[in-house]
Order: C-alpha cells, then structure tokens, then sequence
C-alpha cells in the first residue's frame, strides 16, 4: 500500500511563531528549472506591520543581552545549520540549480559566515569604538549601539548565503530584523527560519517574509517604527530604490542604500554591513570620582 | 427575553420594580428567574460580530468615536500628582498635533487624585470619574464605602465607578448588594441637587457565569446605576466581547421593559483598535445606535488610547506610525 504524501506548509516566521500570511494568499515557488516545489506563503503589508510589533517588542531584551551572550547564540544558529545540512543543501540545490557539491559549498560558507559575524559581537566595540581625548579631566568614551528595528530586504539570487551575509550582521549588535526574502527563491529562508526557532534566538529578534519586496517594502520604509532600512534585495530597481529611499526619510531612517547589482558574496564581506546599523554613543565620565 | 412587565407603573423603574425589590426571596426569584445564557451561543455570536470588517471612512468614524468613548485610566499605587495632571492633559488633547483628533470622555483616577484631575481639566467637557468603594475589592463596611464616595464627589468627580460585593452576591445575598447600589448613588448626590453619574463595577472575571452576569446586571440596573462596567482591570480575565455582550442585551431589554437607557463600559484588556471597534460592532448589533455614544457606551483603558491614536495617524498619513510619536503614560 502506497503511504499518503505529508506535504510541508511553508510559513512565516513572526515573532518565534510560524504564521499562515494574514492575508490568505500563497504563491508557487518553482525550481530553477521552472517545476512546481512549494507553494509559500505571500506576505502582506499586516505582516509586514506585525513582524514590526514583534521586532520592537523583542528589541530591548536582544540588545540588553550581554555581546558574549549574543556571539553565542549566533553560534548556536550556525550548530543547528549544520545539523541540517541535508535539507538547506536541497533547499539551495531546487532554488538556484547548483550541482551537489556546489550547493554543499555554498551551505559551507554560510555558516562560516554565520560564525564569522558570531565571532564579531564582542569584539566590534574595540574596532569601531574609542577613548577620545578630551580637554579636561574625563574619560571620553564612544561606543556602538544598536540602531533598533531593521528592515532587511535580502537579496534575490542568493538565498542563502546572501540572506545570511545581510540579517547574521544586523542581529550581532543588537539589532532586530524584519526580513523579506527572496521573491523567487524563499525556501532556504523558511528552513533557515526554522534554524532559528530552534536555535535560542528570543522570539521576533528574527523575522522572515517570504513574498514580493517590490510590495512589501514601501509599507516598511515608510513605517514609523522602523529605524533603518537595508535596500540590498531590490539592487538594480533604480525607481523603486529610489522611492523607497524618500518614504525612509520620513522618519530619518538609516539606509542602506542598494548597489547596482547583487555582489558577489563568497568574498569578504568587511565591517560595513554592521558599522550601518549602529549608533554611536559617546558617554563623559569625570576622572578620580 | 425580558420578564413581563407586569407590575409597571408609570413612575420609572425604582416604582415599576418595587415589589421585585421588597425582600430578598422576591428579588433572587425574580433574577433566577431571567432566561439563562447559553454560553456557548453567546461567545459564537460574539466571536462572529467580531469578524466584521470596517474599512476605510467607517474605520475613521469608528476610531473617532472609540477615543471620544475613552476613560483615560490610571489607577496604580505609584500614581503620582503629575502623572495624573499629563494624564488630564491627554485626555483633552490626545493627539497635540492633529487639531481635529476628539478628546476622550473621561480620566478615571483613584478619589484622591480627583482634585488634581479636576484642576488640570476644569470645565474642558472631560469627565473626572473615580473609583470608590474600596476598589478593587469593595472589602470594607458600607460607611467607608459611602464616606469614600462623598469625598470624591466633594472634590467634583462628575461620574462615581463603584464596585459591587462580589462575596455577597455570590453567595446570593441579592438585596445587600441591592441596598448598597442604592446607598452608594444616593452618596453621589450633590449638595445643588444634581448627582455624580454612578457605574456599577461587577468584575465579570469573577462572577464565574454569564447567567450571573445578567443577573448583576439587572440587579444594578434596577438599583439605578446609571452605568454597568465590567471590570476593575485588576482581575484576569477582564472585559471580555461575550461579557459585553450579556450586558448590552441586558441594557437593552431594560430599556424596552422600563424605557429608561442605561449605559455600559467594557473595561480592562482592550488593547488594540481593533478590539475596540469590535466592541463598537457589538453595541451596535446587540444594544442599537441609540448607544454608540460616549453618554451611553464607555471604554475604561489606557493603553488602548495610543493604538487608536496611531490607527487614526495611520488613517490620516497613509504610513504606519510608531509608539515613539505619541506619550508614554
């Protein structure tokens, strides 16, 4: 007797809970070759808007967390990664048509990306903070804070490495993520999601939509709540780049302004993708009390 | 659904439920004897009124109304004078950058706060309400629960929120939460004549049934409360849209057996627009537009204010607005 197919729901990922859209609508993911893989869920402005709640409401414990705390939960993230490995690599392989081994390259480097940045939280004060000197008898000292609620639109090739390479440096300082993956090539963002479910990341530190950037960023750029802005997934989009732009400014968000077209991301990725998305505080202290 | 009337007079309800009222055998037959709630029934309907949609201008009306309905709440032991004066100061000005956003209804504060409320409000049309009769409890013997109310109607609260005895009326002694409704409103009157407006408090999360609440409503009802409220907002579970919805019934049949209108005031866990509107859905459904006013259907809430205000702003900008723009209370 031929067993009955379990099928998989793919869902989004708001705070720690895996959400049907509030809007009722999925869409089809095909492979890289055109078949049928997935129905995933098509993320609306609600969920957009809910996933800020949940991003605000989870910052205050994410960036009180101690950064030693924080390197090792993103390190948690990279163990449960290699755990499943299996799965991400079809989820790679299906999404972007890579060969085995490729794909099983690519899934190397992301979570040595992963670690990578894990390594980064406790050590990004010393690089980019100082002791400045002052005129008088204080101690002047500066350091990074985070910048509060980020919106990631990660990138639309790469759908795993690229999507870690743009949400593993907006969390290590701190920050809180509202992810839009890619339009195309979802799946490595859900099971990635379902990484960090199991992974001791707090609930709405990390949130994901799977659904289409073009519609779903405006409703972020423009929201109030939200404190700064990574514009890598619609690289290329000139008009859109551009308007997305202007409804940030509306509350003085930070932007991450897109390159002209996805970068390469096997290379290194340098301190910028975390020194944009923190603030710097500077605080005086007398000397000798 | 109402009980015939058959005792009634043209002398208002106090005459028209005299006998009902005369003794407590009278009185717990006349409540037992109300049609039961089927529970089930009553949180498919509600759930199912909540389910509607309200969109676009009707959402802006909708949202209008809720703030103007507001009992801007605070009644925490560390409140502080100027915590209630910022508080008064919302109240009548809720969104200090939009001339157009209504004031709330009333700012609800603990007795002793009512002065400095009244002071900051002055003759601004918001309300002062207090809470009084040892809330939240209601444990204390009835002359404190009287002095306390004289007090904050000395010091010009406009509406007087009183807790029934829940110990009383759950062990079915009717007529002593009956005398002291009664009591209580006749300490709201004032020395000109006129009287504070007096909401009954019955704290449904501990009323155990929907029968019970009914029950309490009537009893308040008849009593001449001019308001049932639901909760203290210390109890879990608080206001709930079922709960509401009993007692809207409950207002509403009142009003066609005494044609007098007496209001309600869901209070506790709203949290969000939504809810509220849901809330207005059901007054309009179950008790009728003649209620969808601030004299007759209330909100007790404090949170609650800034999700309707950043509704509206998000109504009124077409963006999606943030806590950080409006005050922390």
């Amino acid at each position: 007797m031929s067993r009955v197919d379990v099928r998989k729901t793919y869902k989004l990922f708001i705070g720690g809970a895996f959400p049907r859209s509030e809007s009722g609508y999925s869409y089809v993911v095909h492979d890289s070759k055109g078949a049928f893989v997935a129905n995933a869920a098509l993320a609306s402005r609600k969920d957009a808007r809910d996933a800020v709640v949940a991003a605000r409401k989870a910052f205050g414990g994410w960036a009180g967390k101690t950064a030693y705390n924080r390197a090792q939960i993103l390190y948690r993230i990279a163990e449960i990664m290699e755990d499943r490995r299996p799965q991400l690599v079809q989820a790679v392989r299906q999404s972007e048509g890579l060969s085995g081994s490729r794909a099983e390259k690519v899934l190397d480097e992301s979570i040595d990306r992963l670690v990578w940045y894990a390594g980064w939280a406790d050590k990004l004060t010393q690089v980019v903070g100082n002791a400045n000197p002052v005129a008088g008898p204080f101690f002047n000292l500066s350091t990074p804070e985070p910048t509060g609620v980020v919106a990631v639109l990660a990138p639309q090739e790469s759908s795993l490495l690229g999507l870690i390479s743009a949400v593993a440096p907006v969390i290590v300082t701190g920050n809180t993520a509202v992810v839009v993956s890619s339009y195309q090539r979802p799946l490595p963002a859900v099971t990635f999601a379902e990484c960090l479910a199991t992974s001791d990341v707090p609930g709405g530190v990390v949130n994901i939509l799977t659904g289409d950037a073009s519609t779903i960023a405006p409703w972020l750029a423009s929201h109030m709540d939200v404190n700064a802005i990574d514009l890598l997934g619609v690289a290329g989009d000139t008009e859109l780049t551009t308007s997305l732009e202007v409804a940030a400014a509306d509350n003085l968000k930070r932007v991450r302004r897109a390159p002209a077209a996805e970068p390469d991301f096997a290379t290194d990725p340098g301190l910028d993708a975390m020194t944009a998305f923190v603030e710097t505080k500077t605080v005086w202290h007398p000397i000798g009390v | 659904m109402p009980p015939s009337p058959t005792t009634a007079t043209a002398e208002g309800a106090a005459g028209q439920f005299s006998d009902v009222t005369r003794s407590d055998a009278s009185l717990r037959g006349f409540l037992h004897g109300l049609p039961g709630v089927d529970q089930v029934g009553a949180d498919a309907r509600a759930a199912a009124l909540g389910t509607r949609s309200i969109k676009t201008t009707a959402k802006a009306y909708a949202l209008d109304l809720a703030i103007r309905m507001v009992d801007l709440t605070t009644l925490e032991g560390q409140d502080t004078h100027g915590k209630v004066r910022a508080l008064a100061a919302k109240a009548m000005r809720p969104d200090p950058s939009d001339p157009t956003c209504p004031a709330t209804a009333a700012v609800c504060v603990y007795p002793d706060m009512v002065a400095t409320a009244k002071e900051v409000l002055g003759d601004s049309g918001v309300h002062v309400a207090a809470v009084a009769t040892a809330f939240p409890s209601g444990r204390a013997a009835l002359d404190i629960k009287l002095a306390d109310t004289r007090d904050a109607v000395e010091a010009g609260a406009d509406e007087i929120d009183m807790v029934i005895d829940r110990g009383a009326f759950l062990s079915g002694r009717y007529l002593q939460v009956f005398e002291e409704i009664v009591a209580v409103r006749e300490a709201c009157a004032r020395p000109d004549g006129s009287s504070a407006h007096l909401k009954v408090i019955f704290e449904t999360g501990e009323l155990q049934t929907y029968d019970n609440v009914r029950r309490a409503s009537w009893l308040a009802m008849m009593a001449g409360g001019h308001f049932i409220k639901t909760s203290t907002g210390k109890v879990q579970p608080a206001a709930t849209l079922p709960v509401t919805m009993v007692m809207l019934q409950a207002v509403r049949d009142f009003r066609e057996t005494t044609g007098q209108m007496v209001g309600v005031k869901p209070a506790g866990g709203i949290r969000t627009a939504k809810d509220a509107i849901k809330y207005l859905v059901l007054v309009n459904e179950v008790a009728g537009p003649d209620w969808l006013d601030p004299d007759w259907f209330r909100f007790g809430a404090s949170t609650l204010l800034n999700e309707l205000l950043m509704q509206r702003t998000k109504m009124t900008t077409g963006r999606y607005s943030g806590p950080d723009y409006f005050t922390l209370d």
